[in-house]
């Protein structure tokens, strides 16, 4: 095997000469196609055959990377690059790799695909990258688990901040999952930034883990080790393919964004990779979507005729997605600053958050209980919110440039001037967070004493 | 002015060669990293900042207390579990004595990872124990929860180490020690407190350093229960959501590199200045006594009890492997071998790419063992015990650390007509796993060599023969049990490596089994077909362990003098 590897890269350097010194005869398509994704084996294998029996000679290599993984190593591989093409769900990592300029346009030729699914265009309007399947944020559940705890199914974000699921909710962290980003900007966006991580960090009060991968959440939600997760779609529709006793629903604060592919700028193999955008469009490759692994929103509306009964249809259910108008520049513009925002203010002071939330769980059941009004503890209660749902910094101040330049790692040049650093920053708003989270406990429970 | 006599030649140009290779593959990268973290971000300038940053940080200083609270709990329980199964097997007559050492082994060869996720099955807050607990009794235990799951997924995995060292050294005590004690009227307890304890210290000491250096070390096993506050997974985050130029991850890095070697030399200064070896043979191991029939049962209790918890994930992972859909319920719905079929059909890939590379790295150990002990031990090199640090100083380098390092360090260095980086050449990983494993197969070759009476090389050289053809024909094929045993635990080990492999395997067809089980864990659909090739891995793992061992012992049974057991004093 490794051998061939030798021999297939001696051949190639030879074939390369050759090629220099002949003209090029065109149509043919090179002999091998390197993708970099974020997908699991289950959608790549599967999507790998049908592509290699379509274009028999073409070898497609996988490059596994966690989204955020895979924007890192594509910069990084920028000088020097090998991989033909990315291929993730996060329109905004896209965005960013189209920013630093290391992707190449395409114009497809496939036809029926239409401009928008739900309020969002399919393609990148600059015609960098195209969308494949769509796909929206909700909530999955086990339902053995909601039976046994006796747990009613939540339809909003806002339900999911409700007392009864305190240490039943599960969700990754946006710094670690693409698509975990999505779902925070696209509450943030949907609510505004206040009221957005204000709701955010009241449900991150319930969480029983933030999960190192975004699959960690779905993997939680099957085994039954917490009830309920934040996902994206697929996780959830597959997960209930694949047997588990696992349901989902879009709340109706969600976006529908296409996952996207793109060809990366000097792709070594360029025609291979137009070939397979055209074949993930293509009335097969759209088809291969729907296989009980992948289970992903086509987005040429014709393959729905195809899909089992109760599979979700954004071209017919014009719910799914239309609430939220996604702004990918204003998500682009702080993409880092809200990954640290979350990691510190949720991921790393997970306990402490959960204190203060239960704190305030606690005095707010007690003054519910004892029925009497007490002014003073509902001040108390109400500051004790407002300091749990305190941020650091404004939305203006996320958004602005010098600010997002202390977490961007990549210093152009050797005498680029960057006032800060990230981890002198993200202290800072640590030693915030720990305070104000300290602080709104003791009120909580002074408010609790009071009744 | 030093003469190199002629016969130093060769020995001489092999010092120099492992040398630099040695310094290429371990020095370089690791003082590129420690480099880093004294580099300003912004200008590049030397400074002190970042570990200003770090200590001000308090999250990185609940990482650096929540890790050594991990590795020394760890340490406890994994005491906890080898001191009843080495004392009983070595001190008493009890049937299946070697059967209960063998089965103390396995954990080791499983990724701790993999244990991971089937101790959550079995003991999570909603797992098989907890479910029946809550049902029939009404209460839960939380074994699993925070960081108590990570102590407790840790011992179990590598309390062999104390295990093989303390039954090593319980082995080894002089029994004419403990005849004059008993002659001089000292009583049972007394015999345990002032002879076998002190004795059996220094295996004692030499595993649980080694355990706490595994632990503090440890990136797969937190980072797949979810707990991020701890150095370990803290570098790894940084470096890979934040980047490769984050500094963060670098001082984290040199933290940990620092307490290693510290975990290191305490240990050794614990057992400086008191004399250990026993002078004349009396007779190997303890004197063996029978129990009574009430002891006996007690003994057996506890032995059973300690191997079903180690075995747990074991146990587990099979389950998993043959189970359907196994969601909050004690047990799997149904069972079904369609995990099995299709695993054999899609990933023997990372089968054959786990026997080539752990089966490349452990060649390369022995070889470098070898000629370093020979080195080390035979020859009068200036320097030469610095080779002996150098190739030791390994294990107190952490996976992610070498890993960091190497991307760091070979990528911008293409290897010549395969036209890609050092860095993501499939290699890499074999150079990676050997220099990690170098210190075991160190350690069992100088005891091999040790065991060899220089007097035999003498006579073959009196006899005319080179000193190549006197290692060749006279040394080596001495050292063989040796050699084996450290071909053995390099080979098992590096076979369920993860931290540094994770971080270098750049392409699925260069993957080994451990990042092959790990990607299958990340889909719904994966995780009968990752349980089934944990289970595969484990029992190739073993199978190759036991026929090496096997060959051992043939070699042993030919010649009389006992060689010493691999992972020992490590």
């Amino acid at each position: 095997m490794k051998r061939k590897d030798f021999l297939r890269a001696v051949s190639g350097a030879l074939a390369a000469l050759a090629v220099s010194a002949l003209p090029a005869f065109a149509a043919d398509l090179e002999g091998k196609l390197v993708i970099v994704t974020s997908y699991p084996p289950d959608t790549t294998v599967t999507i790998k055959k049908a592509f290699e029996a379509a274009h028999p000679g073409v070898e497609v290599e996988m490059l596994k990377k966690k989204t955020t993984a895979g924007i890192k190593f594509l910069q990084e591989t920028a000088k020097n690059n090998t991989s033909d093409m990315f291929w993730a769900s996060a329109p905004d990592a896209f965005e960013v790799l189209k920013a630093d300029g290391l992707l190449a346009k395409y114009q497809v030729k496939v036809q029926g695909i239409p401009e928008k699914v739900g309020a969002f265009p399919i393609n990148d309007p600059d015609g960098y990258y195209k969308g494949f399947a769509a796909s929206g944020y909700g909530i999955m559940w086990n339902t053995r688990y909601l039976k046994a705890k006796k747990l009613p199914v939540p339809k909003t974000w806002a339900e999911l901040a409700d007392p009864v699921y305190f240490g039943h909710v599960g969700m990754s962290a946006p710094s670690r999952s693409g698509t975990t980003h999505l779902t925070v900007e696209t509450i943030l966006q949907g609510m505004g930034w206040e009221k957005g991580w204000g709701l955010m960090k009241s449900i991150s009060g319930n969480f029983k883990t933030v999960t190192e991968r975004s699959f960690g959440v779905p993997d939680g939600v099957n085994s039954g080790q917490f009830g309920l997760g934040i996902v994206i779609d697929f996780f959830g529709l597959s997960s209930q393919a694949s047997g588990f006793p696992v349901d989902f629903l879009y709340p109706p604060i969600t976006t529908l964004v296409p996952a996207n592919i793109a060809i990366v700028k000097n792709a070594p193999h360029p025609k291979a990779a137009a070939a397979f955008i055209e074949f993930l469009l293509s009335a097969k490759g759209q088809e291969v979507l729907l296989d009980p692994k992948i289970r992903r929103l086509p987005v040429n509306p014709e393959t729905y005729a195809k899909a089992p009964a109760g599979f979700p249809n954004p071209f017919k259910d014009k719910s799914i997605g239309a609430a939220v108008k996604f702004d990918l520049d204003k998500s682009k513009g702080r993409y880092n600053v809200v990954n640290s925002l979350f990691d510190v203010l949720v991921t790393y002071r997970l306990s402490d958050l959960q204190d203060a939330v239960k704190a305030i769980h606690d005095a707010k059941a007690k003054a519910k209980a004892k029925g009497k009004s007490n002014a003073e503890a509902a001040k108390l209660i109400a500051e004790a919110e407002a300091l749990v749902a305190k941020m650091p910094i404004t939305e203006e101040e996320a958004g602005k440039k010098d600010v997002n330049a202390i977490f961007k790692k990549k210093r152009k040049k050797a005498d680029t001037k960057i006032t800060g650093r990230q981890a002198e920053v993200e202290q800072q708003w640590d030693k915030e967070a720990k305070a104000n989270y300290t602080k709104a406990k003791e009120l909580a429970k002074k408010a609790a004493g009071m009744l | 002015m030093i003469t190199v006599s002629r016969s130093h030649w060769g020995p001489g140009a092999v010092a120099l060669f492992l040398a630099l290779f040695l310094t290429v593959f371990l020095v370089i990268p690791v003082a590129k990293v420690i480099y880093v973290a004294f580099q300003d971000p912004n200008t590049g300038a030397l400074t002190l900042i970042n570990f200003i940053d770090f200590f001000n940080t308090s999250l990185f200083r609940e990482s650096f207390v929540n890790s050594f609270y991990v590795a020394a709990l760890s340490v406890v329980v994994a005491s906890a579990f080898a001191l009843p199964l080495a004392y009983f097997t070595t001190r008493f007559n009890f049937s299946g004595a070697i059967l209960i050492q063998t089965l103390g082994v396995i954990p080791l060869i499983m990724p701790p990872f993999v244990g991971a996720v089937a101790m959550v099955l079995l003991f999570g807050q909603n797992g098989t124990i907890n479910l029946l607990l809550d049902e029939y009794l009404g209460f839960t235990i939380p074994f699993m929860e925070g960081l108590n799951g990570v102590i407790f997924v840790e011992s179990v995995h590598y309390f062999p180490f104390i295990l093989i060292n303390l039954s090593a050294a319980l082995n080894n005590i002089d029994r004419s020690m403990e005849e004059a004690a008993q002659n001089l009227g000292a009583s049972r307890g007394r015999l345990f407190r002032r002879i076998v304890f002190p004795l059996a210290m220094p295996g004692y000491v030499a595993g649980a350093s080694l355990v706490f250096l595994k632990v503090f070390d440890d990136l797969g096993t937190p980072l797949l229960l979810n707990i991020n506050n701890m150095l370990a997974p803290q570098a790894y985050l940084r470096i890979t959501s934040i980047g490769i130029g984050d500094p963060m991850g670098y001082v984290i890095s040199v933290i940990l590199v620092t307490f290693s070697l510290l975990a290191l030399w305490t240990s050794f200064l614990a057992l400086r200045g008191k004399e250990y070896a026993t002078v004349q043979k009396g007779g190997g191991g303890l004197m063996k006594r029978d129990l009574a029939g009430w002891e006996k049962a007690g003994c057996y209790a506890v032995v059973i009890l300690i191997l079903l918890l180690v075995l747990s994930p074991h146990i587990a992972l099979t389950l998993l492997s043959f189970g359907t859909v196994w969601s909050f319920s004690p047990l799997p719905d149904a069972y079904t071998v369609q995990h099995y079929v299709d695993v054999v059909s899609t990933s023997s890939i990372y089968i054959t790419n786990t026997l080539l590379y752990a089966g490349l790295a452990a060649g390369i150990d022995v070889v470098f063992g070898t000629a370093i002990a020979y080195v080390v031990w035979r020859t009068g090199l200036p320097g030469r015990k610095m080779l002996d640090y150098l190739a030791m100083g390994a294990v107190a380098i952490p996976g992610v650390v070498l890993g960091i390092g190497y991307l760091r360090t070979f990528y911008q260095f293409d290897v010549p007509f395969i036209d890609k980086p050092l860095a993501s050449w499939w290699v890499i990983i074999v150079i990676a796993l050997a220099i990690r494993r170098l210190p075991y197969a160190l350690r069992a070759c100088v005891a091999a060599l040790q065991q060899v009476s220089v007097m035999l090389e003498e006579a073959a050289e009196n006899l005319g023969a080179t000193k190549s053809r006197t290692v060749r024909r006279v040394v080596v094929p001495l050292m063989t049990g040796g050699i084996v045993a450290g071909f053995v635990t390099s080979f098992a080990t590096a076979s369920v490596e993860l931290s540094a492999t994770i971080m270098l395997v750049s392409q699925e067809s260069d993957a080994p089994l451990a990042y092959g089980i790990y990607e299958f864990m990340q889909s719904a659909a994966g995780r009968g077909p990752g349980a089934a090739l944990g289970i595969i891995a484990v029992l190739i793992i073993g199978i190759a362990t036991y026929l090496s061992h096997r060959i051992v012992n043939n070699k042993e049974t030919e010649r009389a003098p006992r060689q010493q057991s691999a992972a020992q004093g490590v």
